[in-house]
């Protein structure tokens, strides 16, 4: 039942990433004609990681928007980026990951690929995962923040130089559809083009690894994973300790120990997978059942 | 296991916050930069410039 459960959830979350992920990409037109979006809801940023020069991007990337308001505004703070992804954080941590993040889908469909999975030694990992921290406060707010070049311009640090997604989403339809761009790709190119190899490669073997050591933005949801209104809940008299929520989290996040971990995408696998519904969506302020419910369940 | 959570209170002054945040950020015009950045080809983030 329990297994069921878990494959009808898996289908629900698939679609609703790859419908997520489509209804931000809608400008089809674009990936024939090679010209980007350029309408009234560009004001507006997407809640995942999506490429503003994706030719079929109707929103504004957060990571790009934060860079370049910190850019445009001449050291000031971005606001309404900060603010706007705050809010989400507040609201529902890294549900937006699990959920709603089109990038995380192509890592996750990679991962599917039948070989053999990596999984990277426990001291190993833990420190990786703080990369993206570094790539939030470094990258994103610190040099696009401070750093100015010679004629006192900022420029998109993360967005140049590492992001694998805008060369997935625009980098490679705009040079395939425009031959001006071909003819300007050059060694930056080349350099985002192998990172974004690098990266489709880790995750045929390892499940998100961009999302688990690289991805800014998930560094900024999870800040917000201890406070946010949509948490997950743990009920420690119903817990048998047979570990299956542990072993079905592909984050490596013991929901038992640390149910809402800066670590979990709320994907919600281990709530499906507990025999005993021990974990459960819950939000805050919320009363949590009553133990006597449980029991007269078992 | 028995892990103390973060009051509700905590919560909602942090998204009245956040709120207040983004709605400071479109009084003061940002959405604007954000559009202009985002209905041009970004050079840099695809690689280019």
């Amino acid at each position: 039942m329990a297994k069921q459960d878990l494959i009808k959830h898996t289908r629900i979350r698939k679609a609703v990433q790859g419908g997520w992920g489509l209804l931000h990409n809608a400008h089809l037109a674009g990936f024939i004609t090679g010209q980007i979006y350029q309408g009234p809801l560009k004001k507006f940023c997407v809640p995942g990681m999506n490429c503003y020069s994706c030719p079929g991007a109707v929103g504004a990337c957060p990571i790009g928007s934060m860079q370049a308001l910190f850019d445009a505004r001449k050291r000031k703070f971005a606001f309404y980026v900060v603010g706007y992804l705050a809010a989400i954080g507040m609201l529902v941590g890294r549900f937006i990951c699990g959920w709603l993040c089109l990038f995380g889908l192509i890592q996750e469909l990679l991962y599917k690929i039948p070989t053999p999975k990596i999984t990277v030694p426990e001291k190993a990992d833990k420190i990786l995962r703080y990369l993206k921290y570094i790539m939030l406060f470094v990258f994103v707010f610190g040099l696009s923040f401070f750093y100015r070049n010679e004629v006192n311009v900022g420029m998109p640090w993360f967005c140049k130089y590492i992001c694998p997604v805008g060369t997935l989403e625009g980098g490679i339809p705009l040079v395939l559809l425009n031959s001006g761009m071909r003819a300007a790709a050059g060694a930056l190119f080349r350099w985002k083009f192998i990172l974004l190899i690098l990266c489709v490669a880790a995750s045929i073997f390892i499940y998100r690894p961009f999302c688990k050591y690289v991805c800014p933005l998930g560094a900024f949801y999870a800040l917000f994973q201890k406070v946010s209104i949509l948490r997950m809940s743990f009920d420690e008299s119903s817990c048998v300790n047979c570990g299956a929520c542990s072993r079905q989290c592909k984050m490596g996040v013991d929901p038992m120990k640390n149910p809402n971990s800066a670590e979990c995408i709320r994907c919600g696998e281990c709530v499906k997978v507990c025999p005993k519904n021990a974990l459960s969506w819950t939000a805050v302020g919320k009363a949590k059942k009553p133990v006597i419910v449980k029991v007269a369940e078992e | 296991m028995n892990r103390k959570e973060i009051p509700a209170w905590v919560t909602y002054v942090l998204l009245v916050l956040a709120i207040a945040m983004c709605a400071y950020g479109v009084y003061r015009g940002e959405w604007k930069d954000v559009m202009r950045k985002a209905v041009a080809i970004c050079m840099e983030c695809i690689g280019i410039g």
